[in-house]
């Protein structure tokens, strides 16, 4: 009773990667360490400082550091919120909340991580741990020649880019990348656009490959009591008795042929 | 020191609920805050049968608020009843039950399914603006209000609360109208009706256009509201409205009600309740209140 709750962290690093995209470390006390527990494909909870804006900010987990109580998020910069996080210095402190959410399952066999935009963040983490024991293929899908994160894939995987004006990699979206690199996977593991999940889930169900998607609602509560952040079910949902599944408690990770991405 | 309150013959161990459907049924709160030091828990609104809600995005921040549109998503009476009271019956505490519907048949439906079940009082919401049919059309009317009032307490077994809208032009008078009707107690506010524009997208935020709007942005008029309906009736009131902090909740106390309930507040700090019937006994410490009741509308 009463174990989980809103925590402070420290933020020991800010760094611009790129226009408006931003890479904080936080670091918690030892015994609020909830990096312990985190996997990739969870996300935490940012809370902003000011009293007019309270609802929560969802940012997936991009690395964790058990060890050293840390966790890693990338994120761009949106609105007010992520503006005021952008601004906060090492030394300063954000109240968060988590880990939350089901994260990926990690299936043996070849796999194929696939990040779009600010979708690519919680694949890093993904890769490390896949990469212990399988072989893995990274597919990045960037607007343009901004790179961010790209390099630091570069160890634990074969990295691909798609770059929508063809400035780097395949020209076109990441599915093409996939298939000019002739990839072939047993699972893809996803993040990103909703058109780019959809032509994943659709390359997925074609190719008889498994692939897990993970999605994203607008939120209130972040850990499942409003209902504010359902998704459509192809199944009735045991929860919620009807065909909708709550993207912050039974995702944000579905299994690619258990969701409707409006289709 | 004494916080506990008789509540239209309920006795509630403080004066702090929940505010149906910002905290589902507890079992997600459970981890986060002792669900036995509540007052009461008020559950997610529950209809006849399961309802799917209203489509994505059902949410959108405002200036020190926040407006939802999720359409009375619920899973049902039968569910509720084999999983959501089995759980709550496992903790010390008063389980007050949101009831929704589309017709006043549905309404009685689910009240008389819940007449041999063992939860302490109904909430009956006849005031959510995101639903097409019922909810805040029978709440507009003091007519409606009276008889559907009537209509409820013919077949409850447990004391009726009719939670009102602020989406109204004189609360007293619906007030008065759940009163003669039969009403044991009133909740008020629900959600005032909203809109946001994403001026970029030139859109809609929210897919349901319109939502209710609730947080502490909502608070001054959830006051007057609560004030003025107490001011109107002999029967106990439940405030709720943009409740974050115990000074807050005493606001409500003050103005008349017996009891408050906190909604928003769990979004942004999930011990909030908790924060609230704490800081309210530190309020009573600190100015030499023997008992909670005698702090209930003491501003007049
Ligand atoms: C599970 C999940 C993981 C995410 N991971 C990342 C990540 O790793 N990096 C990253 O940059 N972004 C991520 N996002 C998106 C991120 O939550 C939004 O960009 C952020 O909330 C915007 O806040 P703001 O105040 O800057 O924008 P504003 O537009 O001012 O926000 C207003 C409100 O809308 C909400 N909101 C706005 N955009 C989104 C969105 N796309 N998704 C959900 N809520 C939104 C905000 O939380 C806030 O409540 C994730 C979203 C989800 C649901
Ligand atoms: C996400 C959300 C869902 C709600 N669902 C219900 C509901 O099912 N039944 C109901 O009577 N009121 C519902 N309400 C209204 C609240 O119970 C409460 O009346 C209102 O939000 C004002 O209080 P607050 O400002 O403390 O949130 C809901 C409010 C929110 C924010
Ligand atoms: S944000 Fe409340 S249920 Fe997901």
């Amino acid at each position: 009773m009463a174990d989980l709750k809103k925590c402070s962290a420290h933020i020991t690093s800010q760094v611009c990667l790129e226009t408006d995209i931003y890479s904080m470390w936080l670091k918690f006390n030892e015994d609020e360490n909830i990096a312990l527990n985190a996997v990739p494909g969870q996300f935490i909870s940012l809370y902003s400082k000011a009293g007019n804006r309270l609802l929560p900010r969802p940012i997936s987990i991009c690395e964790i550091n058990a060890s050293e109580c840390m966790l890693r998020i990338v994120y761009r910069v949106v609105g007010s919120g992520t503006n005021e996080f952008s601004k906060l210095l090492p030394g300063d402190t954000i109240n968060i909340m988590g880990p939350l959410g089901n994260g990926f399952t990690l299936n043996k066999g070849k796999a194929v991580l696939v990040g779009g935009g600010i979708g690519i963040p919680p694949m890093l983490e993904l890769a490390k741990r896949l990469s212990e024991d399988c072989g893995v293929s990274v597919v990045l899908g960037y607007r343009d020649n901004r790179l961010f994160l790209k390099e630091e894939f570069e160890p634990y995987a074969d990295v691909y880019v798609s770059t929508e004006d063809g400035s780097v990699g395949t020209k076109g979206n990441v599915i093409d990348a996939i298939k000019e690199n002739k990839l072939d996977a047993d699972t893809i593991y996803a993040c990103g656009p909703i058109p780019m999940l959809r032509g994943v889930k659709d390359y997925a169900k074609e190719n008889e490959i498994k692939a897990q998607i993970s999605l994203e609602e607008k939120m209130a509560c972040g850990i499942g009591a409003c209902l504010g952040c359902v998704c459509k079910s192809k199944d009735k949902d045991l929860h919620s008795n009807v065909n909708n599944k709550r993207v912050c408690k039974d995702g944000p990770v579905f299994d690619a042929e258990d969701v409707r991405l409006g289709d | 020191m004494n916080l506990s309150v008789d509540f239209a013959g309920v006795r509630m161990k403080n004066p702090v609920t929940t505010a149906s459907g910002t905290f589902g049924s507890g079992a997600e709160y459970k981890d986060f805050v002792d669900l036995n030091r509540l007052g009461a828990v008020t559950t997610k609104g529950v209809a006849s049968v399961p309802w799917e809600g209203n489509p994505t995005p059902r949410i959108c921040e405002t200036y020190g608020g926040m407006l939802n549109a999720i359409g009375l998503q619920n899973p049902g009476i039968d569910l509720f009843v084999e999983r959501d009271i089995p759980f709550l019956k496992q903790y010390d505490t008063n389980i007050i039950v949101n009831v929704c519907g589309r017709t006043q048949e549905e309404y009685i439906e689910v009240v008389e399914r819940l007449a041999e079940q063992n939860v302490d009082m109904l909430e009956i919401n006849i005031s959510c603006p995101n639903v097409e049919a019922g909810g805040i059309a029978f709440g507009q009317k003091p007519k409606l209000v009276e008889e559907i009032t009537g209509n409820i307490k013919k077949h409850a077994k447990q004391p009726v609360i009719m939670k009102l809208s602020p989406n109204v032009t004189d609360i007293a008078e619906m007030a008065k109208a759940a009163e003669a009707g039969g009403a044991d107690a009133i909740s008020l506010i629900n959600t005032l009706t909203g809109m946001k524009i994403d001026i970029n997208r030139r859109t809609f935020a929210l897919a349901n256009k319109t939502g209710g709007m609730s947080g502490p942005a909502v608070k001054p008029v959830a006051v007057r509201m609560v004030y003025q309906a107490a001011h109107a009736v002999n029967i106990p009131v439940l405030g709720m409205g943009g409740i974050m902090t115990a000074e807050d909740a005493l606001e409500f106390i003050m103005a008349g009600a017996s009891m408050v309930a906190v909604g928003t507040a769990n979004f942004n700090n999930p011990n909030a309740t908790m924060d609230v019937i704490e800081g309210i006994a530190d309020f009573m410490k600190g100015n030499g209140v023997e008992d909670i009741n005698e702090l209930v509308g003491c501003v007049s």
